[in-house]
């Protein structure tokens, strides 16, 4: 019957979901088109995974209805050859082989067997199909849940964090299967936690925060809201005088400057050519002029900073502290760390006074609040990774973002 | 980017010009054969189905055989020729039980019954497949353990010696044919037939006790609770006062169904007890499945 209910739209309206006293998803009305990539985005714990099962007629939603093509899915007439999900890439039995899994799955659906074959080498899984899927990797068990997706090659594709785990290959294969899938006239509905991922994948977005819906929009309409250009300009390292000069040219011209950790100078309200000729005119000399864009990842942090769940807090190792610590690792002090593990950056008060590996040079005007704000929640939650993540690696990034740790949990690393 | 997809076919059903896509392979109409035979794929792909069979087959005939020729040679004692078959299925259908619960509480706790139940929204009709796939395979295993043990029981036994006062016993007189031990057919229906048959229909019960707790440790702590507890308890209910409770507890014992189907019924002269009491045991097992399906449908997944 495939098409005949015409459109494959994915259409919720007043949705909700509550767990006892707990409400996961109020009130959501959001429409998923066919033929575009619809990047679902929220911070962890916003019910993104509550909405992709509601929309799979796997929970029951509280209030609402939410409905693919019309009917809702437990109603579809053929509900595993016009809808494949990816809900999670654990979900699976890890005893079975590859191979197997997508076979029970297929034979479920009235899929003939030699599909399983195929979609196992389309995610590139024909090598280990045989093996016990126990012994997969994160990313080849993601790979394994998409080819699961993939199977009924279906008219609507929904997949929660799919590029969780998988190598900057994978990244970019699931980027461009995505893509292409849409293309094809599918409609594709895809979560995750990072804008930076679903700006350079998605067509529309719908965020949401608390379970609540914030945005609804194109994503060139996010981005052209929320980008400001600046550039980038460096002096020759040493010469403080030729810097000094420069930062009052571009300040008398109407410029902003904000120094950066790395001695660069960030200009706002300035374009490029300009930026060249006030240096000229100054008789400064140039290491670096370039233009950039602002973060989505920043302007996305803005939307939703109000709707994070779970915030860190600053591991205060109370009553823990060593009066002298080992010299080989000094709580509170941040070099030497390797990329995957980010100390707590801010207000750790240890006994003496604390000695900052780097001054703070930029510090931005809301840092300060967010760090009150951080500091309010309990202690309760360490194991739950910090929200937004951050999305650069913390190596050199602990002035730009001093707000939040690395996501400790494999998924979030990339 | 990898392999190429076999989904070039972009043209969308003709009467709808709205984009779509339309699969080229056709679509089928599922039915519970197309989930009978995904779960038999399932069951027969994970290592703990073998596991739990091969222990029950090995136990079941390995304890009725040393049974067996523990005894072989020496004094008919009364028992009944096959009854050492009950010995060994004891203890062997405890791996059917855990198998039975392994079957759905897996599915739960990896998360697979998400999976399965995007693939097959109709939830009753894939616990239906399960509970068919596994009936059939425990039963059949279970058949296959308990025909061979009643065999070893018929050759090791069958020489016996009858002492004179035991031709007359009313209790024996099924099992002494012209002064010689035999196997009437009814108690080689119950140690074959009627034990696959109670065993099975037990396994089944512990699936629906797994589809109901969905948790494996749980649920096979029940089946076990429900297995041995009733028998232990009534050991030590020792008082005139308590008297008919504790009979009642040995008479509804499952052990107490399963020995009395080997014609060894712990309440010594109900000896036609098996049969109804295997019926007893479908019964529960009925409702037991009924209050799964009734969860399956209506909770979340």
């Amino acid at each position: 019957m495939t098409g005949t209910t015409g459109d494959n739209m994915i259409e919720a309206v007043g949705l909700t979901k509550s767990y006892g006293a707990r409400t996961a998803v109020y009130n959501l009305t959001f429409r998923v088109q066919p033929g575009k990539v619809t990047g679902f985005l929220g911070p962890n714990g916003a019910g993104k995974s509550t909405t992709m099962r509601m929309i799979l007629g796997l929970d029951h939603p509280t209030g609402g209805s939410v409905t693919i093509g019309g009917y809702p899915y437990r109603q579809l007439p053929n509900a595993p050859r016009q809808v494949g999900a990816l809900l999670d890439a654990n979900a699976k039995h890890g005893g079975r082989s590859a191979r197997a899994h997508l076979l029970c799955l297929a034979q479920l659906s009235g899929i003939p067997a030699r599909r399983v074959d195929e979609v196992l080498g389309v995610v590139g899984l024909s090598e280990v199909a045989r093996r016990r899927s126990k012994a997969f990797s994160l990313g080849m068990g993601q790979r394994l849940g998409i080819a699961a997706a993939l199977l009924g090659d279906p008219q609507v594709l929904l997949f929660d964090e799919p590029v969780n785990g998988l190598d900057p290959e994978g990244i970019l294969w699931v980027r461009n299967l995505m893509r292409r899938l849409a293309a094809e006239g599918r409609t594709v509905f895809v979560s995750s936690h990072l804008m930076s991922e679903m700006a350079q994948t998605a067509d529309h977005l719908i965020v949401i925060g608390r379970g609540q819906l914030m945005a609804d929009l194109p994503v060139r309409d996010f981005i052209a809201a929320n980008s400001t250009d600046f550039a980038r300009v460096r002096t020759p390292d040493g010469d403080e005088a030729a810097r000094e000069a420069l930062v009052k040219a571009l300040g008398d011209a109407g410029g902003q400057v904000h120094p950066e950790a790395d001695g660069a100078l960030k200009v706002v309200g300035l374009p490029l050519p300009r930026i060249s000729d006030l240096a000229h005119e100054a008789d400064t000399r140039l290491w670096e002029l370039s233009p950039h864009q602002a973060s989505l990842e920043e302007a996305y942090m803005r939307m939703t900073q109000g709707a994070v769940d779970f915030r860190s807090t600053a591991d205060q190792r109370a009553g823990l502290v060593q009066q002298a610590p080992a010299p080989g690792y000094a709580p509170g002090h941040t070099p030497g760390y390797a990329p995957g593990y980010a100390p707590p950056q801010q207000p750790y008060v240890p006994p003496q006074p604390p000695v900052q590996a780097q001054p703070p040079v930029q510090p931005q005007a809301p840092v300060p609040a967010q760090r009150a704000a951080g500091a309010t929640m309990a202690l309760g939650v360490p194991a739950l990774p910090p929200t937004p993540p951050a999305s650069p690696p913390p190596v050199a990034a602990p002035a730009d973002i001093p707000e939040q740790p690395a996501p400790s949990r494999p998924e979030d690393a990339r | 980017m990898t392999a190429p997809t076999p989904l070039p076919a972009q043209q969308a059903a003709p009467a709808h010009p709205a984009p779509g896509y339309a699969s080229p392979i056709p679509v089928v109409r599922t039915h519970i054969g197309h989930a009978i035979a995904s779960e038999w794929t399932k069951i027969r792909t994970v290592r703990s189905t073998v596991w739990t069979l091969l222990s029950m087959f090995v136990v079941t005939l390995g304890i009725g055989t040393l049974y067996a020729l523990s005894l072989s040679g020496e004094d008919y004692v009364g028992m009944p020729l096959l009854a050492g078959g009950f010995f060994g299925l004891m203890l062997g259908q405890l791996g059917i039980i855990t198998l039975g619960v392994l079957v759905i509480s897996s599915e739960y706790g990896t998360g697979m019954m998400r999976t399965t139940l995007t693939a097959c929204p109709r939830r009753g009709r894939v616990l239906t497949a399960k509970a068919i796939v596994f009936f059939l395979l425990a039963f059949l295993m279970t058949l296959a353990a308990a025909v061979p043990t009643a065999l070893v029981q018929l050759a090791v036994l069958s020489d016996q010696e009858v002492p004179s006062y035991a031709v007359d016993d009313a209790v024996m007189e099924d099992s002494i044919v012209d002064g010689e031990v035999v196997a009437s057919t009814d108690q080689v229906l119950g140690a074959t037939l009627g034990a696959a048959l109670y065993v099975a229909l037990l396994g089944l019960l512990a699936l629906a006790v797994g589809a109901l707790l969905r948790h494996s440790a749980g649920a096979i702590t029940v089946m076990l609770g429900v297995v041995l507890l009733p028998l232990l308890t009534a050991l030590f209910l020792f008082g005139e006062s308590v008297a008919d409770l504790r009979d009642a507890l040995i008479e509804y014992s499952p052990l107490n169904g399963l020995a009395s189907l080997y014609g060894i019924p712990m309440m010594g002269d109900e000896l036609d007890s098996g049969w109804p009491l295997l019926g007893l045991l479908a019964l529960v097992t009925g409702g037991t499945l009924a209050a799964a399906f009734a969860r399956l449908n209506a909770g979340d997944a």
